[in-house]
């Protein structure tokens, strides 16, 4: 089962979003190159999961306009999109009683009419998707019965199965272990996809990013390649921490060693 | 409340049913149930009847009087009266075919709606929506509209959509639905129309007054006739395919409604389509037989215990099982405490409150 999986470019202009006169995402332009695996930085708060939802159709925007290959977004069908955009969100829970494969086969949703059922395809493609991120083992398993972290690969592995061009991950890796969590990222990197993930751990995003953009209160402080962005004024700008910027001894890539903060007595 | 949750994930890994498994039989059982619930119990009753002569009128009257011969050998029955085959055709059949409308149509309202609404606690009559159809209906007669039965079930049809969407808008905080919430809303607005029903029923003062409200408070089937069965079975089919067609699309919203957004669905449309295909359902199915609670809460919660989760299934196997459920309910209810004929929405909420009570512990009260 080998889909030979193409990329997409996506890009944002000007994209506004305020809430009670109070300003979310003010002026945001973001550039996804095609088959780029661009990484979203910024605090807690930072407007990040806000913007991937505005990009992916399910937030309202005030303003601006989002570009997936040449195609506005906000004009094409949602099962368009669902085919070229998959979405994988930070906190996405259910109380039904699903098994995981069922799960993962929702990702064909878009790709079959109301009366259709799931075809050989779409189980071998799913079923292919749930080994790309461990766990085919559990395909039977009830879905209340699998770690945080085991939800998460499923959900990846459904967002997967949707056979998207562009993949938008909110926090893809929060509940993983170290292991998972550079399985996953590898994984994503050389899907041939355009990924755009929103990433806390600043080395991973070093490690694995070819692009970043750094939000801050609603606005882009920075972006660019990682050893551009990541530089000791625009950490502490940002997040207000101390840090030294030193290159990873196998990689040379980026790698920040940060210092910890003075604890008033 | 005293059992740590522990044993939640330990009690079993497998779900009930594989995806796309061998389901063909299990259809076909219940269909065979659903026909042989309908021949038998037409011939239960005060003055008993046998299969054989429900077979023989039945068939004679749909103009199939040579299929009487070929199936099981049956001869005509001796003796069959006039008055015993106008009992069949105008009296049992239609008291049967209206308990599997109604328990087929309210089954699958049930299930829509725990999906929609995201809280298995959901039910037509829970939510107040078979009291605003109710209400829809009394205010059409009281009016005195002469628009016969279907400006009836028109009326009931606005109630309940009224009532659905009332309860949806108080039901919510900041955007999201509670269960419990809503469930609590459901009571307000049931109550409510209820009482307004009752008044307007007492206001005009018929001589009958308190048996009709009786009727439209707690559902009955003793007074169902061929013509309602026609409209209601328009109404169900109608409600049938719709969700039928909305089925696949209704699994994505297991994740809620961003994420069937995010596989393609357009949310805000199936949402309206479906609650004002389920007001349809409900409002025509009060509009012949009163409000019958606790069906769509009861079936669609067996048969995903039987079958899974996924609404291919669900929804046109709770259809099944609702139809030849309520079929055996008001079976019990007419001849049980004979000469009495109890109103089959008593029985229907004595089954129906302990699973309630059941589905409130073990899905909602975490
Ligand atoms: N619907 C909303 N109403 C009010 N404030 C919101 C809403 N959605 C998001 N916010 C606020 O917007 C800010 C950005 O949120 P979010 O995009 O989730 O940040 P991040 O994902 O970067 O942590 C937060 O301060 C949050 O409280
Ligand atoms: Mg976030």
């Amino acid at each position: 089962m080998t889909h030979l999986a193409e990329g997409e470019s996506l890009t944002a202009a000007d994209v506004s979003w305020s809430v009670d006169g109070q300003h979310i995402l003010a002026g945001v332009d973001v550039q996804v190159p095609t088959g780029s695996f661009t990484g979203l930085l910024g605090p807690n708060g930072s407007g990040k999961s806000t913007l991937l939802r505005g990009l992916a159709r399910l937030g309202k925007l005030d303003e601006g306009v989002v570009h997936i290959g040449s195609d506005n977004v906000h004009r094409l069908p949602r099962r368009a999109l669902a085919r070229r955009l998959a979405l994988v969100e930070q906190n996405s829970a259910t109380d039904i009683d699903l098994r995981v494969l069922d799960v993962v086969l929702l990702g064909r949703t878009p790709h079959r009419a109301a009366l259709q059922a799931d075809s050989a395809t779409d189980r071998a493609i799913a079923v292919h998707q749930l080994e790309r991120v461990d766990l085919a083992h559990l395909a039977h398993r009830r879905w209340s019965t699998l770690s945080g972290g085991e939800q998460q690969r499923v959900h990846l592995a459904r967002a997967m199965t949707q056979e998207p061009s562009l993949l938008v991950l909110d926090e893809p890796t929060n509940h993983l272990d170290v292991g998972h969590a550079l399985q996953l990222l590898a994984m994503v990197q050389h899907s041939g996809l355009t990924v755009l993930a929103a990433l806390h751990d600043l080395n991973l995003a070093a490690a694995f990013c070819d692009h970043l953009v750094v939000l801050h209160q609603g606005r882009v402080a920075a972006s660019g390649p990682p050893e551009q962005v990541f530089t000791a004024d625009l950490l502490a700008e940002v997040y207000g921490v101390e840090a030294d910027v030193d290159l990873h001894p196998r990689t040379g890539r980026p790698h920040l060693w940060f210092h910890p903060p003075m604890v008033p007595h | 409340m005293s059992l740590p949750s522990v044993s939640r994930a330990e009690r079993r890994t497998d779900a009930p049913a594989g995806t796309g498994g061998p389901l063909g039989l299990v259809f076909l059982l219940a269909l065979a149930l659903l026909a042989g619930s309908v021949v038998v119990s037409v011939a239960l009753g005060q003055s008993d009847l046998s299969v054989r002569e429900v077979w023989t009128v039945a068939t004679e009257r749909l103009g199939l009087g040579w299929l009487r011969i070929d199936l099981f050998g049956l001869h005509g029955a001796e003796g069959l009266t006039e008055l015993r085959a106008n009992l069949v055709w105008e009296m049992r059949l239609p008291r049967v075919l209206t308990a599997a409308l109604v328990g087929g149509g309210l089954a699958v309202v049930g299930a829509v709606m725990q999906t929609l609404t995201r809280n298995p606690m959901a039910d037509p009559y829970l939510l107040g929506i078979s009291s605003g159809a109710s209400l829809g209906a009394v205010a059409v007669i009281v009016a005195g509209l002469s628009l016969g039965s279907l400006g009836v079930a028109g009326g009931a049809f606005l109630g309940a959509l009224g009532a659905f969407v009332l309860v949806l808008a108080l039901g919510q905080r900041s955007g999201r639905l509670t269960p419990t919430r809503m469930i609590l809303a459901g009571v307000a607005v049931g109550a409510f129309a209820s009482a307004v029903t009752s008044f307007l029923i007492i206001w005009v003062a018929d001589p009958h007054a308190t048996q009709e409200a009786q009727f439209w408070l707690s559902g009955s089937l003793a007074s169902a006739r061929l013509p309602t069965v026609y409209t209601m079975a328009a109404a169900v089919l109608v409600g049938l395919l719709v969700c039928g067609f909305a089925a696949r699309g209704l699994n994505a919203f297991a994740f809620g409604e961003d994420t069937a957004a995010s596989l393609g669905i357009d949310v805000q449309r199936v949402r309206w389509v479906l609650l004002v295909v389920c007001a349809l359902v409900t409002g025509v199915l009060v509009a012949g037989s009163g409000t019958i609670g606790f069906v769509g809460l009861l079936i669609p919660h067996a048969v995903r215990a039987l079958v899974g989760p996924d609404h291919r299934r669900v929804l046109p196997l709770s259809a099944l099982v609702g139809a030849v459920f309520l079929i055996w309910v008001d079976v019990v209810a007419r001849i049980a405490f004979e000469p009495r004929d109890l109103p089959v929405g008593i029985m229907t909420a004595m089954l129906g409150v302990p699973v309630f009570l059941w589905i409130l512990r073990r899905k909602v009260d975490r």
